[in-house]
Formats: C-alpha cells, structure tokens, sequence
C-alpha cells in the first residue's frame, strides 16, 4: 500500500475492521506495520516463542503442522492471535505460497489493541467461533 | 588532465562490471570494503559529491540518534568495541576501526551530523574504496548477454552493464500524504534553518522520530508547535527497544503533559486550506471523530520516505509499505527479480524473526554494517564460486565459544534475534564455524543439523542469549536465563547450553570445563 489512507480503504474491506470510522482505521493502519515475505519463507514457525499477529494484505499463506498443510489464508485472513492470547508458542508453521504482504503487529500491543477497539474484538471472536465449529464438524 | 589521472579521480566509467554497487553512504562503502575482501570486481556509482549518504544532509538538526562511545569497556581495536560504536564502518585493518571516535568534539556522544559525515569519508578514503560521484542513475533495463541475461544501467555518464546490481540508494525520497491542501505544506527535508521559524505558529504532521526531532528543535523559536497523526506516539522506553519516539525527543511529550506550548495530538489530518492569518489545519480526532480546526503559520509533513527505485517495479521488482521497500530474501535479495540485491537502510525490508514484534537495526548502520559484510560474502560464494572457509570447531570448545560470542558479539547486540553466530554437525560430527548468518535462514533456509546463538529482548527489558539447535530437521528453541551483569559465561549458562546441545552430534558427554 503506497499511503496510510490507501491501507485504511483497505482494511476497511476486512471483516476484521469492518466496523471501525475512518479515524480509527487511519490510526490501526499506523498501529500496525507492514512486512513483505517472499514465497516458501515462513512467517510463523511452530514451537518457536515470541511470534506476533498478522494480517494478510496480499498473497496467500499455508498452515503446516508438523510438515503438513492444513490450510490456506487468503487476503483479509489473520493468524498469530491465539498463540499471543494463550502466552504459548504457535502450534503451526504459516508459510508464504506467494510473495506475501501483511500487517504486523507485536504481542505486546495486541491485548491493548483489542481492548482499546472492542468491535474488532467481537469479530475476532466471530471467526475464532467459525474457526471452533468447523474443528467440530471435521472431527464428528 | 591524463586519462590515467581521470581514471585515479572518476574511476568506474560507463561499461561492463561483473557487479554495479550504487551509491556511496555507509551502506554502498561497507559493501564495497567487502566485495574487495573477497576479491569480487565491482564498480561503485553515486550522485553525491562525496561519501555519506543520506548524513550528508540530515538529520536537520544536526545530531544523530545513534552514538558512539570514547570511553568504553572495551579496547577501540577490538571487535567487542563495535558494541559501544554504532557508527563506525567495520574492518579488518586495524588503522580503519572506529574511526567515528576520532570525529567527536567531546560535547556529545551522539556525533553531529558533520561529524558523521567526516567518519564515514574518512573511512572511504583511508579504506580507498574507489567511488565515480556525480553520476545519477536514471533507468534500468534487463538484456540477455554471452552468459545470461544482465541489468542495463543507463545514468548521466553512459550505460553500465552488470550480471548482479546492488542497490544502496537509502530510504530518501520525501513522502507526503495526499491530504486535500497538503501543498500549503513543507515536507521535513524543506524544513528552513530553525530561526526562521521564531514566533511562528507550527503544525507538524506526523509522530515519528523526525516529527520530535523538528519540535525539539524548532522548541526555541516557534510560539506554538503541535505534532499531529491519528496514532497515539510511543516512546522508546515505554516499549524498551528502539520502536517509537527516542529519548532524545522526550521533551515535547512533556511540554505537551504540562501544556505549555507543545500539543501532542492524536488525529487525522483532513484538510489544509490557506486563510487570511495563515493555513488552517482541519483535524478529526481519533477518540471520537469530533472535527477540530486550528491555524498555523508553517505546516510540515514529517511523514517519512520513501525507497527511489525508480523503474525497478516496471523489471518485476516488488514492493511494499509506505516506504515502497523493497520485497526481499532474507539474504536481500529482491525477492521477484533474482541477481538484484540491497544493502544499507533498504536492508530493513528483510524482516527477520521480528520476535516479541521487535525490529531488528538493519535500518540504521549499527545493524546494516554487518549485514552488507554477510551480503558481501553471500555474493561471493553464491555467485562467484568463491570458497571461504569455515573453521573446525573443537567439541570441548563449542559451549565456551557459544557463549563467549553471546557475550560480547557485536553483530548478536545490534541484530538481535536477527543475526546469529552458526555451528554446523556434518556427517561425520565435525563441528564448523559457518560465521554470522541471518538467523531466518539458519533456520529455514538449510537442513543440517546445527546450533544458531542469538542475543534476543522480551520488550519487556529482559536480554538473554538464546540457543536454536536442529537435530534431525527439527528445531527446538532454547532461552538461557538472563543475567544483570550480561554476562553470559557462568557456570548455569554452561549448563544450560550443555543440555540444550546434549543430543548434538558428539556433544554428549563433554566436559562442561
């Protein structure tokens, strides 16, 4: 993205911050940082500690657990979120399967973010519930 | 003049090199120095008069965020003194070590920007790296030649033709947002000289260092001064790293607390428009999107820069971000068009680990120093079949070495969590030395089984020595425990490292010494 208000147009068309005014996604698209991946290098390693939350702008990512591709994120998806939630290290690897952009932001600042933006919140908690029930579905 | 006398001062002319290097800051010298080393022919080309880069002009206000110690706990001529010398270029002759200690009038360690200037010529020239100034680089293009395609470089003095371009240009070309009015503004790098600016009324858009860095110094001369963008500012020791607002700049934010004449604000910046007494600033803020106006006499965009690539995203090179850095590998290699590499502050692209959200300093010459050197060999092995050796490792010697380099290592201090000092198992056990590499490689980029050392923080103020050991393709992650002294040879570490390597090849069983 060339401009903070092209990110915010954006991050706007996410669900994730549907519902911020335009103020608040000018100020989450200064929160976060933008990082670039090229295709095969990982962006979260399983097992390893520190690791941050993001958010794909372009490109499309794998899961891998223990070598294994469970699935695929696409532009608009998130991950990271439950290992900083939890204070455990990730339990996949995410892999670019393209050159990969996404938003950053350090564990630290998460847990402020999404108390500081509640709507977030609750949409984070709606895809997490997506998430648990299609988990459901897949094991019965 | 003579020809031989033309080609002493402007040497490099227009023709072929088996690498192009452009431009001549500290990025563009350090990379040369180390092209040279390894005996890989190159030409280096710069628009700049002289050695320096970007600190040729700025910081405006005339001292740097980064600083070198005179007086430290370690020898000047000593690898462990680069640690306290964020600024010196690195080399292997002791006569070109930290030179920026020889630059310093003693009123302050972090150098003025003059005295940064005159350490990092002082290096080029001492070091002799050979530089033709006055050429700009204008287009690129790709053409297929005897062996493989090359990059056509087209600049003022003719055509250059290389098989591998790199790319030291810096983050330096002034980014404005596109706010309806932002014409009425000055970008920071128009900013006049500061007392200019005595009792006027100033509006600066944007809460990065460089934002702080014009209130702290326009805090004498103007009446008033707000600094404004829609994210709240935060300080370096409120996120103990280098992320946010250095201390040099704290000043504002108190001024702001107390009210007195500095307003910190969190707010977008929704139109400038010029009125009879000035430029009206029309702000929304971010808490409540309430629209507030206010005038000022000056309005400066301190919103950043951008990476002058010129035509290289029309040749497939990719970018991203604000700043339109380059996409790359994390050997900085652009990560679209192959033989096209970066060095300098263009280096921060490669992102690293970004553990605990912490960037590594591969933006600022304490950490782009040492990756132009990895970069430089990397070149060499990878595209000139040079073979650098790589010293055997005695197992007895591993623990103790490990945490000799946690200890005083200055690429692991400035990298942290990004670099990292690697020893390799091959297959017969013998343990090599495969230098410093980018710890996201050491672990995603290779198989064998090996241990990588790094130096990593928490964000939270802790620094520990961390040790990743593969051993069968799976890596395992092992923090050992922090010390208040940063000393990281005592009897724990040892023991700490030894179980960490205790399934290495041949490492069980080793006396702990």
């Amino acid at each position: 993205m060339a401009t903070r208000e092209e990110l915010a147009d954006a991050l706007a068309g996410f669900a994730l911050f549907a519902d911020l005014n335009a103020p608040q996604l000018l100020s989450v698209a200064g929160s976060f940082e933008e990082v670039a991946f090229a295709e095969g290098e990982r962006i979260l390693r399983q097992g390893l500690t520190g690791s941050g939350f993001y958010v794909i702008l372009d490109g499309q990512a794998e899961v891998r657990i223990d070598g294994t591709a469970r699935s695929t994120l696409h532009r608009g998806d998130f991950f990271g979120e439950v290992s900083i939630l939890l204070g455990e290290p990730p339990t996949a690897d995410i892999v670019a399967l393209s050159p990969l952009n996404c938003l950053l932001l350090g564990p630290a600042a998460v847990s402020p973010f999404l108390l500081g933006h509640p709507p977030v919140m609750f949409r984070m908690l709606q895809a997490q519930a997506r998430r648990l029930r299609n988990a459901n579905r897949w094991r019965s | 003049m003579t020809d031989q006398a033309d080609q002493a001062e402007r040497p490099f002319p227009p023709g072929e090199y088996p690498v192009l290097v452009v431009g001549s800051g500290p990025g563009g010298l350090q990379l040369s120095y180390g092209l040279r080393k390894y005996g890989i022919p190159h030409a280096v080309i710069s628009a700049d008069p002289g050695a320096g880069g970007m600190f040729r002009r700025w910081p405006l206000f005339q001292r740097l965020l980064s600083w070198t110690k005179p007086y430290a706990p370690a020898d000047k001529e000593t690898r462990e003194y680069q640690r306290y010398d964020w600024n010196s270029l690195i080399a292997d002759e002791p006569g070109l070590r930290a030179l920026q200690s020889e630059h310093l009038d003693g009123s302050s360690y972090f150098p003025s920007r003059p005295e940064m200037q005159a350490n990092l010529e002082a290096f080029a020239d001492r070091a002799q790296i050979a530089v033709r100034y006055g050429v700009r680089w204008e287009r690129t293009r790709r053409e297929a030649g005897p062996d493989g395609d090359r990059f056509v470089v087209e600049t003022t003095d003719g055509e250059y033709r290389c098989r591998y371009l790199v790319l030291a240009v810096g983050v330096a070309q002034p980014l404005s947002p596109p706010t309806p009015g932002i014409e009425l503004a000055k970008h920071y790098a128009e900013t006049r000289e500061a007392s200019t600016y005595a009792g006027r009324r100033v509006f600066i858009i944007g809460k990065q260092n460089s934002g702080f860095e014009l209130a702290s110094g326009l805090a004498t001369w103007a009446s008033s001064i707000a600094v404004c963008s829609p994210t709240p500012a935060k300080t370096s020791v409120q996120t103990k790293s280098l992320v946010g607002v250095r201390a040099r700049y704290v000043q504002p934010f108190e001024d702001s607390f107390l009210g007195l004449g500095v307003r910190v604000l969190d707010a977008s910046i929704t139109g400038l428009s010029s009125v009879e007494d000035g430029i009206r600033v029309d702000i929304r803020r971010t808490d409540n999107g309430e629209g507030v106006s206010l005038v000022a006499d000056d309005v400066i965009a301190a919103t950043g820069f951008t990476c002058p690539l010129l035509d290289l995203p029309d040749l497939g090179v990719s970018t991203f971000g604000a700043s339109k850095l380059p996409a790359v590998t994390p050997f900085w290699e652009s990560s679209t068009v192959p033989g096209i590499y970066f060095a300098g502050t263009i280096g921060q692209a490669a992102p690293g680990l970004r553990k605990h959200g912490i960037p590594a300093n591969s933006g600022a010459v304490q950490g782009a120093r040492y990756n132009a050197l990895i970069l430089a060999q990397h070149i060499a092995e990878r595209r000139f079949g040079v073979v650098v050796e790589r010293p055997v490792v005695d197992h007895a010697e591993l623990i103790p070495y490990l945490l000799r380099e946690a200890t005083y290592a200055p690429e692991l201090w400035h990298q942290k969590a990004y670099l990292a000092r690697v020893v390799t198992a091959s297959s017969d056990g013998g343990l090599r030395d495969q230098g410093i590499l980018p710890l996201a490689h050491a672990l995603d980029g290779r198989d064998d089984d090996m241990v990588a050392m790094t130096i990593e923080a928490d964000g939270n103020g802790g620094l520990y020595p961390v040790a990743y050991v593969r051993r069968g393709g799976m890596v395992t992650e092992h923090m050992l425990p922090p010390d208040p002294l940063l000393q990281f040879a005592t009897a724990d570490h040892r023991a700490a490292l030894a179980g960490a390597l205790e399934a290495f090849p041949g490492m069980a069983g080793v006396a702990l010494g």
